[in-house]
């Protein structure tokens, strides 16, 4: 489905991502992992438009993500649920989903799109008059997800869904990974949570430096022990 | 207070309830002038100096569709309502959109200069003359008030716009583009977004109102090239004092600043009434100087 091949990006002359080469196969929960700094959301940028890649190849379903303008990456099936959440604060939980739903193919079904959303997470519909940013952290990642899911997307890519939360929020937040997996998406997530993120996907790659260094099974690398010592604390 | 108002031939006698309901009236057109220029602000972040230039361009396009041309006055407003539009349009992409990323202080002076290139093009083509339509609509008595029927109207379609647009900015996805562009610009492709779309509907939308103004102003006030130094700066104020870029307190600041300049211009004299205004402004601005309405940044 996803598709990368040496792909290069930085911010000006500081370089970000070294020839990075991965895929997500349709169906498939892919982890990227690594430390604060190694790159994980630069990745999830570049994938999504908002940072062009520099040299590389990088294909959604055989269309070329990098001549496609950021405002219609989501047309291609690929929604981003950004770092911190970045929900529009002071927008009502449902004007942020109908943002969701901008582009015209999803427009055409906002009402069924609403409902389902509406359906997997109860709590939204509570509070779908109020402003977004009053919302507690958890609630937050539940809308921001819905969001995303609001484009009917083939590919959903979380970008440290964890971050800022409580520990017994964050529990949830990987239930409702596993939920959104279980609905058929396809899923690419990054996460520090290592040990957590490694029980929901079923692949992963680390990320060390911009580079990614090592890949396999979420039970191999699970069961590495340099992982296991620089990021689980094992 | 009521002492000091007493002093100057002013009490609650019916001059003083003519005076707040001309307010009331004055601040639909004021409250029209601040929402396109608080819109703009809000979506694209860059103040329009010359937004008052633009409604000239309006006044002057209806005259010359009525008095050159021979048309009938409705057709001449649509008309002035699309040609202000498209100016807007023009503005946003011939002289904002280069200047976009520059410091505000580029934006404020692009469209300073543009203002002086207005008002000399209105003088090169209609002279320094106050001109008008010789429209006399005539007024409303009630009792021993009199209200003209030119204010009246201005005011019911001035708040059928403003509910119009409202309704528009909630109901519609590029309404909500609009209202959520300025919360977080970077995040809007990941919508779908087209930013350089969402600007460009804005200018037009901006500009619209600024023709609609246009043709509500042509029914009470004379066209000359300088009728935006009187309407321009206090616009600016209005929307300041709301709150730059607040669609709700620009208008609610419209009929503060409204009954400042038709009370105080009843109680002591027509120039006072600005001149009490601006310094109501300038209190407000040392006090909270994001404006009544304004979020503290």
């Amino acid at each position: 489905m996803l598709d990368l091949k040496g792909v290069d990006a930085g911010y000006g002359a500081f370089q970000a991502l070294f020839g990075i080469s991965m895929r997500v196969n349709a169906g498939e929960a892919v982890a990227v992992i690594g430390a604060n700094g190694a790159g994980k959301t630069t990745l999830m940028r570049v994938i999504s438009g908002m940072l062009p890649a520099s040299s590389g190849t990088m294909t959604m379903e055989g269309s070329d993500l990098r001549t496609t303008p950021p405002h219609k990456v989501v047309e291609l099936g690929i929604a981003h649920v950004p770092e911190s959440r970045r929900l529009f604060p002071r927008l009502s939980v449902e004007d942020n989903l109908r943002l969701g739903a901008y582009i015209p193919s999803a427009r055409a079904h906002f009402a069924e799109r609403l409902d389902y959303v509406y359906g997997l997470f109860p709590r939204l519909k509570e509070r779908r008059g109020q402003f977004a940013g009053t919302m507690s952290g958890g609630e937050q990642q539940m809308c921001a997800i819905a969001r995303a899911l609001m484009s009917k997307p083939k590919l959903v890519l979380l970008d440290e869904p964890s971050m800022g939360l409580a520990p017994v929020i964050v529990q949830q937040v990987f239930d409702l990974v596993r939920r959104i997996r279980t609905e058929g998406y396809t899923v690419l997530i990054v996460e520090q949570n290592v040990s957590q993120v490694l029980k929901v996907a079923d692949r992963a790659y680390l990320l060390e430096v911009g580079r990614i260094v090592q890949s396999g099974s979420s039970a191999e690398l699970a069961a590495s022990d340099e992982i296991r010592k620089a990021y689980m604390g094992i | 207070m009521f002492g000091f108002f007493s002093s100057l031939d002013c009490s609650l006698d019916i001059f003083f309830v003519e005076a707040l309901l001309n307010g009331v009236l004055l601040a639909g057109l004021l409250a029209l002038l601040a929402l396109g220029l608080n819109l703009v602000f809000g979506v694209i972040d860059v103040v329009w100096i010359c937004y008052a230039e633009l409604v000239m361009i309006g006044m002057y396009a209806i005259f010359f569709f009525v008095q050159t041309v021979g048309l009938p006055l409705p057709l001449a407003f649509l008309l002035a309502i699309g040609l202000v539009a498209i100016a807007g349009l023009l503005l946003h992409y011939l002289v904002i959109r280069p200047v976009l990323d520059q410091p505000p202080i580029n934006q404020l002076l692009v469209t300073g200069g543009l203002l002086f290139l207005l008002q000399a093009a209105a003088t090169m083509a209609f002279g320094i003359e106050f001109r008008n339509l010789g429209l006399r609509l005539g007024s409303m008595n009630i009792g021993d008030m009199s209200f003209s029927w030119s204010r009246i109207i201005t005011f019911a379609v001035a708040i059928a716009a403003v509910v119009a647009l409202w309704q528009f900015l909630t109901r519609t996805y590029i309404g909500t583009a609009i209202r959520a562009i300025s919360q977080d610009r970077q995040i809007m492709p990941l919508m779908g977004v087209d930013q350089k779309k969402v600007y460009l509907a804005t200018s037009a939308i901006g500009g619209g109102l600024a023709g609609l103004a246009a043709c509500l102003m042509v029914l009470q006030y004379d066209i000359y090239p300088q009728i935006g130094l009187q309407f321009g700066p206090l616009t600016f104020m209005i929307c300041v004092l709301g709150g730059l870029g607040n669609m709700v307190g620009g208008f609610v600041a419209a009929f503060i600043i409204a009954q400042f300049i038709t009370i105080g211009g009843s109680c002591v004299a027509t120039e006072w009434g600005y001149a009490v205004a601006f310094l109501f402004f300038m209190l407000v601005i040392f006090v909270r100087p994001q404006g009544l309405f304004g979020a503290k940044s």
